[in-house]
């Protein structure tokens, strides 16, 4: 079921996303678009490299899941899955319109591939605990991947659900942290000592993978090896910058909340013309 | 009621392997059968309640039947969020069982306290508000709130409470039980009150007033049938709930009455615990002395509103 493709193809696919996400800003004046942008070669690894789906059979009960828990970056999970042929394009035109199917964050089954709706932190992980423990007592295959912010590490539920996965043995659960190095209103270090993370989640027990989160290879490396690691649960440190592919919002924490205006646009999906 | 409940979950475990129990950390012998027998189905998710709730959610979510199960406070307040998210908005079944609600837990101070819960909860659309009378009751609507196709609240008291019904009611989530028949003034029992409702009864009938006995189990949504009954046939109608009278099962009732089309001649009384903190030692007969629910108590408030309310008769007016 996984789709096979050349690293420049990932990176094609990665730079076409991110050319929707940043339209899908604009039209829909939506914020939240650095965050969206740091995680788009994540959501790329995932669903071209790991995640054994198949879009035609979005309810298959054998399927991976995947979690965005930082709902905030909802039109990067919109446009991969319309990317990857879960729903057509043309509905990423209904983003954030009033009475439109997909809002400014998921809703609970808004479209084929949402595995729930998101956007108050701290709940996906423990969502995706729960899938898992389900599909192990149901005897299913299915690996469970959680997308977390770094300042959605700040919650609480996120280090019981971390407890919680270790001591019930769940190796087919993988975190995935985009670690921007933002969160809303500060350095995600500063505001609540969130540096050592990947030492934290060692320290919770669970196989700690620290990676380049724009690598997509590695990226893809990493997640195919969860379920690997016998009954401990795995996470990703991915190492991303806020704002990533347009140079004038890269680490540029503005663009938590800013919208582009049409020149900015512009200039944003000239810097991510297919080379 | 958590031996009751405790007994008909490990039941119905074994009817059904998609049910899965999770625990907070409580009920450690209370839950050895259903260890014993279905142990890769049990999860004690340690005292962390907000993961417990979307853990459940999770499950259901995968196609189990998760019944989630802690002290009342710490499994709706604490994760108040996970269950308007995880559950109410996403519809996922999952039985919520807040056990020691009320003033069960009262020789534990407020913290271990849950006169607020329904009022937390009854905001929450699509959630389903259930509160058993007795043992019998609890084990009639564990089995519906686990065929529900939604979330579920279970309220329930503790252990040792007296039992009303002989044997378990033909009981569904809604549809109130008729527990006493009566004429004059209709008592509507929520959750753990109803021995002492049925107590105050007998207080009542010596006084010479006929009292009719309700037991409104399931707090959202209504069973309107029968509210718009009582309001029709009785004088006085009183709700009882070991809950604050600060929208609780009472609040519901007026909210529904005040939005009939036509207004009603019987009368509310809304009995409950008061708006306030209590914060001083004693266990749960101690606190509902202070806070009005005893037997007398209750009979004493209905039939003052019953004497006010009712038109005298020529020898009373006489009399008077």
């Amino acid at each position: 079921m996984n789709a096979s493709h050349a690293q420049h193809d990932l990176q094609d696919i990665a730079r076409r996303i991110r050319r929707r996400v940043v339209r899908m800003s604009h039209d829909g004046r939506a914020p939240h678009l650095g965050s969206s942008l740091s995680c788009i070669d994540i959501l790329v690894a995932a669903y071209w490299g790991a995640l054994r789906i198949d879009p035609a059979r979005p309810d298959d009960p054998d399927r991976d899941r995947f979690i965005l828990s930082k709902g905030h970056a909802a039109a990067a999970w919109y446009a991969t899955l319309a990317q990857r042929g879960c729903f057509p394009d043309a509905l990423l035109d209904t983003y954030n319109q009033p009475g439109g199917a997909l809002p400014e964050q998921p809703s609970p089954n808004c479209a084929p591939g949402i595995e729930a709706a998101t956007g108050s932190l701290g709940h996906g992980l423990s969502l995706g605990l729960g899938m898992a423990l389900a599909a192990r007592m149901r005897r299913q295959p299915s690996r469970v991947f959680v997308l977390l912010s770094d300042g959605e590490c700040n919650e609480g539920s996120v280090w019981e659900a971390a407890m919680l996965a270790l001591a019930q043995r769940v190796g087919r659960l993988c975190a995935v942290v985009d670690y921007n190095k933002w969160q809303a209103t500060g350095r995600s270090n500063e505001v609540m000592a969130l540096d050592p993370l990947a030492d934290k989640w060692r320290a919770f027990g669970w196989s700690v993978c620290e990676v380049d989160g724009h690598d997509v290879d590695v990226l893809v490396d990493a997640m195919k090896a969860v379920g690997e690691h016998g009954e401990q649960p795995s996470v990703i440190v991915a190492h991303t910058v806020k704002g990533k592919g347009v140079s004038f919002m890269e680490d540029d924490n503005n663009w938590h909340y800013r919208v582009p205006d049409d020149a900015e646009l512009a200039a944003s999906l000239t810097e991510l013309t297919p080379t | 009621m958590r031996n009751a409940f405790a007994d008909e979950i490990t039941q119905l475990a074994a009817r059904d392997p998609r049910v899965v129990l999770l625990s907070g950390d409580i009920g450690n012998r209370l839950f050895n059968p259903f260890k014993e027998s279905f142990g890769d189905r049990f999860i004690n998710c340690g005292i962390a309640e907000q993961n417990m709730v979307s853990v459940a959610a999770g499950l259901a979510m995968g196609g189990m039947r998760p019944v989630v199960y802690t002290i009342a406070p710490f499994v709706t307040a604490r994760c108040l969020e996970q269950i308007r998210i995880d559950l109410g908005y996403h519809r996922q079944p999952v039985v919520v069982v807040g056990v020691g609600a009320g003033l069960s837990y009262a020789n534990l101070g407020a913290t271990h306290e849950t006169l607020d819960d329904l009022a937390m909860l009854r905001a929450i659309p699509g959630l389903t508000i259930v509160c058993p009378g007795d043992a019998m009751e609890v084990r009639g609507l564990l089995r519906a709130s686990l065929a529900h196709d939604g979330p579920v609240y279970l309220r329930l008291g503790k252990k040792g409470e007296p039992v009303v019904h002989e044997s378990v009611p033909d009981i569904a989530i809604i549809r109130a039980l008729d527990v006493r028949r009566g004429d004059d003034v209709c008592l509507l029992s929520v959750g753990n009150v109803l021995p002492i409702v049925v107590q105050a009864t007998d207080l009542l009938v010596e006084r010479g007033i006929s009292p009719r006995v309700v037991s409104l189990h399931t707090v959202k949504p209504l069973d309107e049938a029968i509210l718009r009954d009582v309001f029709a046939q009785h004088v006085v109608v009183a709700t009882v709930e070991e809950h604050s009278v600060v929208g609780g099962a009472g609040g519901a009732v007026a909210e529904w009455l005040i939005d009939q089309p036509t207004p009603a001649s019987a009368r509310l009384l809304r009995i409950g615990c008061d708006d306030r903190y209590l914060c001083e030692a004693g266990g749960q007969s101690h606190a509902r002395e202070r806070y009005g629910l005893t037997p007398a108590s209750i009979a004493q408030r209905v039939e003052a509103a019953y004497r006010h309310a009712r038109p005298l008769t020529m020898t009373e007016w006489v009399a008077s």
